[in-house]
């Protein structure tokens, strides 16, 4: 009977992993075009109709470009930082429930890969251990610009994980769960994001930071320092760095859907086409930011997460607190 | 205490305006027709005097314009012109070859400004790269139009240089020849 689970489990996995893989070389096309037509022109439109062939083009020719290893270089930490940095975003998208159970001959398949009881935790532990590759990438390439990128990166992706958990503990204390099958099933009259727009719109602002995205994108600010913690990274392993800033994007589109959004709720539609447009409307609104806002001074993107979204989530968790100890009496 | 509020409050709505006038921009943009020409399928008509392939231009007679002055190549900053002067036996001169290395060739236009005779000219025809790089060194059979290019008018014989029909004083502007014998006081 258990081995029947483990195929289960290894078809969830591989549908999942196939979803986002894809989705994350189509986002790179998607941002390519969009932008273009924020910028009023065509985006690619060469490979195939439309384009659509062009990831297949990027990912032969990072396949081919040559994987260069600067001399005086960590070799280790340097082969393996990207690798830290994919796999991590795609660990995230395990605790992310899909669809509501489903029942086949009498067996409940829950329509998620792995429902932990800390999910939310979990969650917030890779996004943590994120840091690692980029931080580890940008210090063994031996390189003054990787460095400097590295330790903003680091420096920015911490400061930037405290707003960010602490804009879930509302969601939390609504739910009553750390489980985020649990945090969708609460949500089954209406979305978090209308109880707590504060919290909302602080994880969205945080969760771009996070993904070192414009206008928090400090850490390969390409007119100061190259391409930050990437700079001495070539073919393939650039190409993992890629992947996983946009599997991150994708998978915090995800955590938006289920922690404010609902998830995999909706009329009308099937469940997953509803988890994919909220997922999607996440990096939607990214790369529209990409367009529209330019990059923040270095102090100011500290000053922000300190003096003002942090106290903010914190006067945020005691207001939500105290309002719901009223209402329960 | 209340001014701080009334103040963090207004800070607050200015920077709420701006963000949402700057993404409304942006957005509208999302809407509007692309400007982009997308060259090999449009090509834009570019103006005549855009700076591309060169020519050697012939005189309303059909002769060759250039005189072999070597002003063009002492003024090409890249050293992509070169020559070898002649003289016809009516005393004209002419270039015996003349060369252009492309592949050198910045598409400055100090040749044709240079040139006294209105010789050298560049074209707007720009689409004439090759992989071969020895390809691109054009020689005078290469180079030579059989039109007088943007002066088709113009002839520089006409006006100056050697004589090669009419008598002295024929050319245009010119004075006749002073008769010193009648010109005694």
């Amino acid at each position: 009977m258990w081995l029947l689970g483990f195929l289960l489990l290894l078809i969830k996995i591989a549908v999942l992993l196939a979803i986002v893989l894809g989705l994350a070389a189509y986002l790179i096309l998607i941002e390519r075009k969009l932008l273009g037509r924020l910028q009023i022109r065509y985006g690619p439109n060469r490979v195939g109709p439309f384009g659509i062939w062009q990831p297949l083009a990027d990912g032969i020719k990072m396949l081919l470009k040559e994987d260069i290893i600067p001399a005086g270089a960590d070799r280790f930490i340097f082969k393996y930082a990207p690798a830290v940095v994919a796999t991590i975003a795609i660990l995230i998208a395990a605790v992310v429930p899909f669809a509501r159970d489903v029942t086949v001959w009498g067996r409940t398949i829950p329509m998620v890969i792995c429902d932990f009881n800390v999910g939310l935790l979990y969650v917030l532990a890779l996004a943590s251990l994120s840091v690692y590759g980029v931080a580890l990438g940008g210090w063994a390439s031996n390189s003054k610009y990787s460095l400097l990128g590295a330790i903003r990166g680091a420096a920015q992706m911490i400061s930037y994980e405290l707003p960010l958990g602490l804009s879930l503990v509302p969601v939390v204390m609504l739910a009553g769960s750390f489980s985020l099958v649990d945090i969708v099933n609460a949500q089954s009259r209406y979305p978090f994001a209308l109880l707590q727009p504060v919290a909302f719109s602080i994880f969205i602002i945080s969760a771009v930071a996070e993904s070192k995205r414009l206008p928090f994108d400090l850490p390969e600010a390409e007119n100061e320092l190259n391409a930050g913690y990437h700079t001495e990274y070539s073919g393939m392993r650039f190409a993992l760095f890629f992947l996983g800033e946009y599997v991150h994007m994708i998978v915090l589109g995800a955590l938006v859907a289920v922690f404010f959004l609902g998830g995999w709720r909706g009329p009308f539609l099937p469940p997953v086409v509803w988890l994919l447009l909220k997922t999607m409307l996440v990096p939607f609104f990214l790369i529209w930011t990409r367009a529209t806002l330019p990059r923040l001074r270095y102090d100011q993107l500290m000053h922000f997460s300190w003096k003002i979204l942090v106290p903010l989530s914190l006067v945020n968790i005691v207001i939500s607190g105290g309002v719901m100890l009223w209402l329960r009496a | 205490m209340a001014d701080d509020g009334v103040h963090i409050i207004k800070t607050f709505s200015d920077g709420l305006k701006g963000l949402v006038s700057a993404y409304w921009v942006t957005l509208k943009h999302l809407f509007r027709k692309p400007i982009t020409e997308e060259y090999p399928e449009y090509k834009r008509p570019l103006p005549s005097r855009s700076r591309a392939r060169i020519i050697l231009t012939r005189d309303p007679d059909g002769d060759e314009r250039c005189v072999a002055c070597y002003l063009c190549s002492a003024v090409c900053p890249v050293s992509c012109i070169s020559m070898e002067s002649a003289e016809r036996e009516d005393g004209r001169r002419y270039a015996r070859w003349f060369r252009i290395n492309f592949a050198r060739c910045i598409y400055c236009g100090f040749c044709e400004e240079a040139c006294p005779t209105l010789a050298i000219q560049l074209t707007p025809d720009y689409e004439f790269c090759r992989r071969d790089i020895l390809s691109l060194v054009y020689e005078k059979e290469d180079l030579l139009v059989d039109h007088g290019g943007k002066n088709g008018e113009y002839n520089f014989y006409d006006h100056a240089g050697v004589l090669v029909k009419g008598d002295k004083g024929t050319h245009i502007n010119e004075a006749k020849p002073v008769n010193l014998k009648s010109n005694l006081p």
